[in-house]
């Protein structure tokens, strides 16, 4: 899929947690799961677009689940119906279809459940248990219910499933529920996904995970985004976002 | 009939616009390709070359500050030989003209680097004496004339290209850099690559970058950058690429009239990744409302009067 640069118009830009907004754009996108888009809803500042994953796809539109972060996600908090936002993607190495088989954890923490909606829809096909991970509020794990077999919530507070990390969920699901996963795809904070990355490979389960980064162009020609792996350094936009999770070098 | 009016002579180099993309914002040109067609550029500057490969910096790279950026990205590039046989047969088929950019660590590997390119078909090589961001070589041959002598002076002994030479901003002198890298033979001057500059994170209270200090720029760097291409397009011969800050057609104007010959476009590249296009439709409409003919009726223009 070629990445183009567009113009969109907001249908909506809905609050669904605390901090946590979801954009749609009117039109007719296309894009595979783990994929991202570089958005820019502004004229002169901040300088840079900001690269937010997919979070769904409909037949006219694409939808966008961010938290407000700083300048740039704020001006994207303040977008009503009918403004115009500029667009570049589908961008990026999102998670690979092909290499996906069998049964499947998917594990998110926090705002890594973003690309993780639309992997679940994609997936719906096999047999999917879903892991979320919440620091208090909890938000489109009701979205994701039905493409998935099982979900399993955690928050840091306890107001909401397990209380502690979902890395616990996912390592009791091994190791006490005899749950036996062919393949795990993660998205998270890095200490949440270096720590999944553990225990796939203690269980020996191929795992992939979407890597965040600040970035400039998005399109693998800066290089501002890279992240180090054990081939190199290689491009979090470009190479990325999606690597298997034992080439990772993390930071945390 | 554009081409007519925006065509522009660098270096014995016909540019089909006076508008290139800078050095390490556009990469080698072919992932930009994907968004717009660049053979209606002038020209790309690729990302800076060096002999042998290089991983660049490692910690955060990219930080966004009042009116621009700042980088720690440290050169990171294939090396010479990749370029030559991976990417060069790539970015000619872009039909635009190639500018190579050139870095080193030292002396040596700049000669090597420039020998190297010598039996190419890259159309110009821009020596880059001022990346901010290596900790040896790179700028530290682009703060004292006399160093940018040495480096210009042997590198054109061997080079075969149009040699332009990237100053840096951080220059101590940069008029003088600027005659002396012509004394020593180079073709053309482009400035300014970043400032030197740094930025703090207050929470973790220690510096953003690694490296502690990282390259600016972003419309932010124009008005002095401007400044810098009309003290320098005023005290020598050669022909002067613009670069700092350039966001729109009416920025390229200014350094034209300033006594710039062509202008790179850095930044603003990723503000919008078209936005190159931008700039050469909008000088060509300025032209016509000003019923100007030809980029040379402008060039220095502000020094005419």
């Amino acid at each position: 899929m070629q990445p183009v640069y567009t113009k969109g118009e907001v249908l909506k830009n809905i609050k669904v947690s605390k901090g946590i907004y979801k954009l749609s754009i009117k039109g007719d996108y296309n894009a595979n799961m783990g994929q991202f888009y570089m958005i820019k809803a502004w004229d002169e500042e901040p300088i840079l677009p900001r690269p937010l994953s997919v979070h769904d796809v409909d037949k006219d539109s694409i939808h966008f689940l961010y938290e407000v972060k700083g300048k740039g996600t704020e001006r994207l908090r303040d977008l009503n119906k009918g403004d115009i936002i500029e667009l570049t993607g589908p961008l990026g190495n999102g998670f690979d279809r092909l290499k996906i088989k069998g049964r499947v954890a998917v594990v998110s923490g926090g705002i890594g459940i973003a690309p993780m909606l639309y992997a679940a829809k994609t997936l719906k096909d096999l047999e999917v248990d879903f892991y979320a991970g919440f620091r208090d509020e909890i938000y489109v794990t009701c979205d994701i219910k039905q493409y998935v077999k099982n979900v399993y919530i955690s928050t840091d507070s306890g107001t909401y499933g397990h209380k502690g990390y979902v890395t616990d969920c996912l390592s009791e699901s091994l190791r006490v529920g005899g749950k036996k996963y062919d393949t795990v795809l993660c998205c998270g904070p890095e200490i949440m996904m270096k720590k999944v990355v553990d225990i796939c490979e203690t269980n020996e389960i191929p795992v992939y995970v979407s890597l965040e980064s600040s970035m400039a162009c998005g399109l693998g020609a800066c290089l501002v985004c890279t992240c180090t792996t054990n081939k190199g350094k290689k491009r979090v936009c470009k190479d990325g976002p999606v690597f298997l999770g034992e080439d990772v070098v993390f930071n945390a | 009939m554009w081409y007519l009016m925006l065509d522009v002579d660098v270096c014995g180099v016909r540019l089909k616009n006076p508008v290139i993309a800078a050095s390490g914002t556009f990469g080698f040109g072919e992932e930009y390709n994907q968004i717009f067609d660049v053979s209606r550029l002038g020209g790309i500057a690729t990302k800076g070359l060096t002999l042998n490969v290089k991983e660049g910096n490692d910690g955060q790279r990219i930080y966004e500050t009042r009116g621009g950026i700042l980088n720690s990205v440290g050169l990171q590039n294939p090396g010479i030989e990749k370029f030559i046989g991976e990417e060069l047969p790539k970015i000619r088929k872009l039909n635009t003209v190639i500018i190579a950019n050139l870095g080193g660590e030292t002396v040596d590997e700049y000669i090597k680097g420039a020998e190297r390119l010598n039996d190419t078909d890259v159309d110009i090589i821009e020596l880059n004496i001022s990346c901010p961001n290596v900790k040896s070589g790179g700028m530290a041959f682009g703060i004292k004339s006399k160093d940018a002598y040495f480096v210009v002076s042997r590198v054109r002994k061997v080079c075969k290209k149009p040699l332009i030479v990237k100053l840096s901003p951080n220059a101590e002198d940069i008029v003088d850099m600027a005659i002396k890298c012509a004394e020593a033979g180079a073709d053309g001057i482009s400035l300014v690559n970043t400032f030197k500059a740094m930025a703090v994170d207050i929470k973790k209270r220690r510096p953003i970058f690694d490296n502690i200090t990282a390259g600016l720029s972003g419309p932010c760097i124009k008005p002095i950058a401007l400044r810098m291409v009309y003290e320098v397009a005023g005290a020598v011969d050669i022909p002067v690429i613009g670069i700092g800050g350039i966001t729109c057609a009416e920025d390229a104007i200014e350094f034209i009239m300033a006594g710039a010959s062509c202008i790179e476009v850095g930044t603003a590249n990723f503000t919008k990744p078209n936005i190159c296009l931008n700039i050469i439709d909008g000088m060509e409409d300025f032209m016509n409302k000003e019923n100007i003919k030809s980029i040379e009726e402008i060039k220095g223009i502000i020094r005419r009067k």
